[in-house]
């Protein structure tokens, strides 16, 4: 038994663990793959905070405010704004190596009024999160990798605990903790190959936390990051943008304003497609310095996946799945409708993104919700001291189908495929009925699929296999939220429906019982 | 293209349908369409998150980085357990980041830290924690508690941070089992995909020590020789 479980090896549960274990409790860190192979090692552009000489939290706020679009909850984005300066300031004292110039080093992202993203060259997620590792280490905390949750362990509106399946030996462990922290991040691999994400950005806290009786909210707001790799949807950062870049047709036109916030561009980019262009990034008026020192990472993934020298080529691009804004319903504590549950992070809806998230918004997001989950989740643990009522571990493994006569792997693309053109950048009634009625066809044959590998050692199959189900429920609320939304805010853009409407400005909030998602 | 797969202590060739891509593709085809069972790590596919080293022909690479040619034969990095195939075991190996106490130790307060200062750890704060220089290391075949070349790396960065309040105990954790039992032969140079100098950063390591006052045991050894002849 701990205090504090925290779900997630990523910047947010490496946070939430580090000030939950200074606050005095006793943490135990589980995550399904290594903490530092993350998502967040893959947040290249920086991490907001108004630390400039020009710059202002109110500024910040409300560049925040206006990018999402009404959705937003003002007090959220005040905490957000407001910790951002000290979230800098405790990164700089445990060592993150942020590029300096006079001060930190910043630079300006789509939508932000002055340059305000702080970053460390393009690795600005990747140094934060192996500082923040490092520091788990100093303060003794106990991770376990390898660890993929399966359930959580929840009786009468309250949690004990999570059955996790230890992959290295496809056992089930039940890890009893007093408070458990969901951070277990989004769920943008709905979108397969179409999305920029890490392969594990499989929605598996959020699924867990439906099928506990957690509601979770704005599931359709989904960011597409204007350039990805067409071939590899590897994403090009937008620093490449912010430094200077241009979007260009096949015709060598420039048609918008490479600036705007994502889903205008994204939006622009899907237009500019559907009239049979080809869209390219320009980067080869930059000087090849600046390029050595600012894009190193996108010069050799341009020649890696395109086969292309962006210094002296365009670099074909398309939109793809980036960041999910959707998720756990949290209120400012980070406290979920079930006791004792806590979500932090990309899988938790934090009310700060609403219908589009601010470049440098999330990795400044899982500083500062991090630190307030993990001091949430002490302060909890050290009040309540409930008798643990879950003892049995839950037998899953045998209900896995190990003849299954379907192959999920092609379910896994199909779906990929039918959620980028019908859940996409431009969605429509139609386009969503189809894609609903393709996952409901799913669900149905869910129980023809499992795994063929029955072996016990190293069953990536299974794991796969678990994730993909996570995926079906949660691409499930994902078009249900979207039908529901019958207007166009942000990221979620209905061509039968493209203007915005004042009826519509709440959260779209869902919850499953008996099988079904229901809105209340 | 047909490549071939250690799995285990047999030899599997497969013939992969596609040209021009990654490693990390040419897996996930033969796992998607050929054997579910095989097992490899992933995730960024970008050369940043560090899951994919394997061995290619006796060389460490990440798989997302490297174009398979025919006949390449695909090995699981060494030095770790083997899970399955091409996946290992990094508990161990990580728990040298522990050992070698590599963590910041900030001071009280704030410091101004300028373009230059941030230079000196810069390289070495852009590991990634793949393990290609521990699989490259022979100095495992002879003492298994090296703390070993990323550990020591990510040491220097700290030590080399002048946000660190006391560099002493970072210092103090390598001398055993650490900077001394390296013995140069720069293997875990070439292999790093970030292009980080271990072996450089250990003799940088072994320069700061014997300023601090540590003594090379090696070199108390070689004394020891020298007085029984």
């Amino acid at each position: 038994m701990v205090d504090v479980l925290v779900i997630g090896g990523g910047g947010a549960g490496l946070t939430a663990a580090i000030h939950a274990k200074k606050d005095g409790a006793n943490v135990a860190l589980v995550s399904k793959t290594y903490p530092t192979r993350s998502q967040t090692c893959m947040a290249q552009g920086g991490i907001n905070a108004a630390i400039g000489a020009d710059d202002s939290i109110q500024s910040h706020i409300s560049d925040t405010l206006k990018s999402a679009q009404g959705l937003a909850d003002e007090e959220l984005v005040g905490i957000l704004c407001e910790h951002g300066v000290d979230a800098i300031k405790w990164l700089d004292k445990i060592g993150v190596p942020f590029s300096r110039n006079k001060g930190i080093a910043q630079r300006k992202m789509g939508g932000a009024s002055f340059v305000r993203a702080c970053y460390a060259k393009d690795y600005t997620g990747l140094k934060i999160l192996h500082t923040l590792y490092d520091q788990c280490n100093a303060y003794d905390i106990n991770m376990l990798s390898e660890r993929f949750l399966i359930d959580l362990a929840v009786i009468d509106g309250k949690v004990y605990g999570a059955y996790l399946l230890n992959i290295k030996t496809s056992t089930v462990e039940l890890f009893h903790a007093k408070s458990v922290i969901l951070a277990t991040g989004g769920y943008a691999k709905v979108y397969g190959k179409h999305s920029t994400n890490h392969v594990g950005s499989t929605a598996d806290g959020i699924a867990a936390a439906l099928r506990a009786g957690a509601k979770i909210s704005n599931m359709e707001f989904i960011q597409f990051h204007p350039t990805a790799l067409k071939k590899s949807s590897i994403l090009i950062s937008e620093s490449a943008r912010g430094a200077g870049g241009y979007l260009v047709n096949s015709k060598a036109e420039r048609f918008t304003d490479e600036l705007a916030s994502r889903d205008k561009v994204s939006l622009a980019i899907t237009n500019e497609m559907q009239k049979g262009e080809e869209i390219y990034l320009d980067v080869r008026h930059l000087s090849a310095k600046f390029i050595d020192e600012h894009l190193p990472q996108e010069k050799k993934l341009a020649d890696l996946y395109e086969n292309i020298d962006l210094t002296k080529q365009l670099i074909p691009i398309l939109p793809a799945a980036h960041y999910t804004m959707g998720g756990i319903c949290v209120d400012k504590n980070c406290t979920t409708n079930i006791q004792g549950l806590y979500a932090v992070g990309e899988c938790a809806n934090h009310m700060v993104h609403g219908a589009n998230r601010l470049g440098g918004n999330s990795l400044l997001e899982i500083v500062v919700f991090g630190k307030i989950a993990g001091e949430a989740a002490c302060a909890y643990a050290k009040k309540e001291m409930p008798a643990c009522k879950v003892d049995k571990h839950k037998d899953i493994l045998s209900q896995i189908n190990t003849n299954p006569t379907v192959d999920f792997y092609k379910r896994r693309a199909e779906l990929a495929e039918i959620f980028y053109t019908h859940v996409g950048v431009k969605r429509n009634e139609q386009g969503l009925l189809e894609a609903l009625e393709y996952i409901q066809a799913l669900q149905n044959e869910l129980k023809n699929m499992g795994v063929k590998n029955i072996k016990l050692a190293y069953n990536t199959e299974l794991a796969e296999f678990l994730e993909f189900k996570n995926l079906v429920l949660t691409a499930k609320t994902v078009v249900l939220s979207a039908l529901r939304r019958k207007e166009s805010r942000g990221a979620h853009y209905r061509e039968d429906m493209p203007n915005k409407d004042d009826n519509f400005s709440t959260d779209t909030i869902c919850y499953q019982e008996n099988d079904e998602i229901k809105f209340p | 293209m047909k490549i071939k797969l250690q799995r285990s202590d047999k030899i599997f060739e497969y013939e992969v349908p596609l040209n021009g891509v990654t490693l990390l593709e040419a897996l996930g085809y033969i796992k998607e369409n050929i054997d579910s069972t095989l097992a490899f790590s992933s995730g960024c596919r970008s050369s940043v998150c560090g899951s994919c080293a394997v061995r290619v022909n006796d060389k460490e690479v990440l798989a997302c980085a490297y174009k398979p040619k025919d006949d390449d034969l695909i090995q699981p990095l060494r030095n770790m357990p083997i899970l399955r195939d091409l996946a290992v075991d990094m508990d161990r190996a990580l728990a040298f980041n522990k050992i070698a106490k590599a963590w910041g130790l900030p001071k009280e307060e704030a410091l101004h830290v300028s373009g230059e200062d941030a230079k000196r750890n810069e390289l070495q704060s852009d590991c990634i924690l793949c393990s290609a220089c521990f699989s490259a290391c022979p100095v495992y075949s002879v003492n298994e508690d090296f703390i070993g070349p990323f550990a020591l790396t990510r040491s220097l960065r700290y030590v080399n941070d002048i946000r660190q309040k006391d560099i002493k105990p970072t210092i103090e954790a390598i001398q055993t089992n650490g900077i001394y039992d390296c013995t140069l032969c720069n293997e875990c140079v070439p292999v790093c995909p970030q292009g980080i100098a271990p072996k450089q950063d250990i003799e940088i390591l072994r320069n700061k020590s014997g300023i601090m006052g540590y003594l090379n045991p090696n070199i108390l050894a070689g004394f020891d020789d020298g007085l029984n002849f």
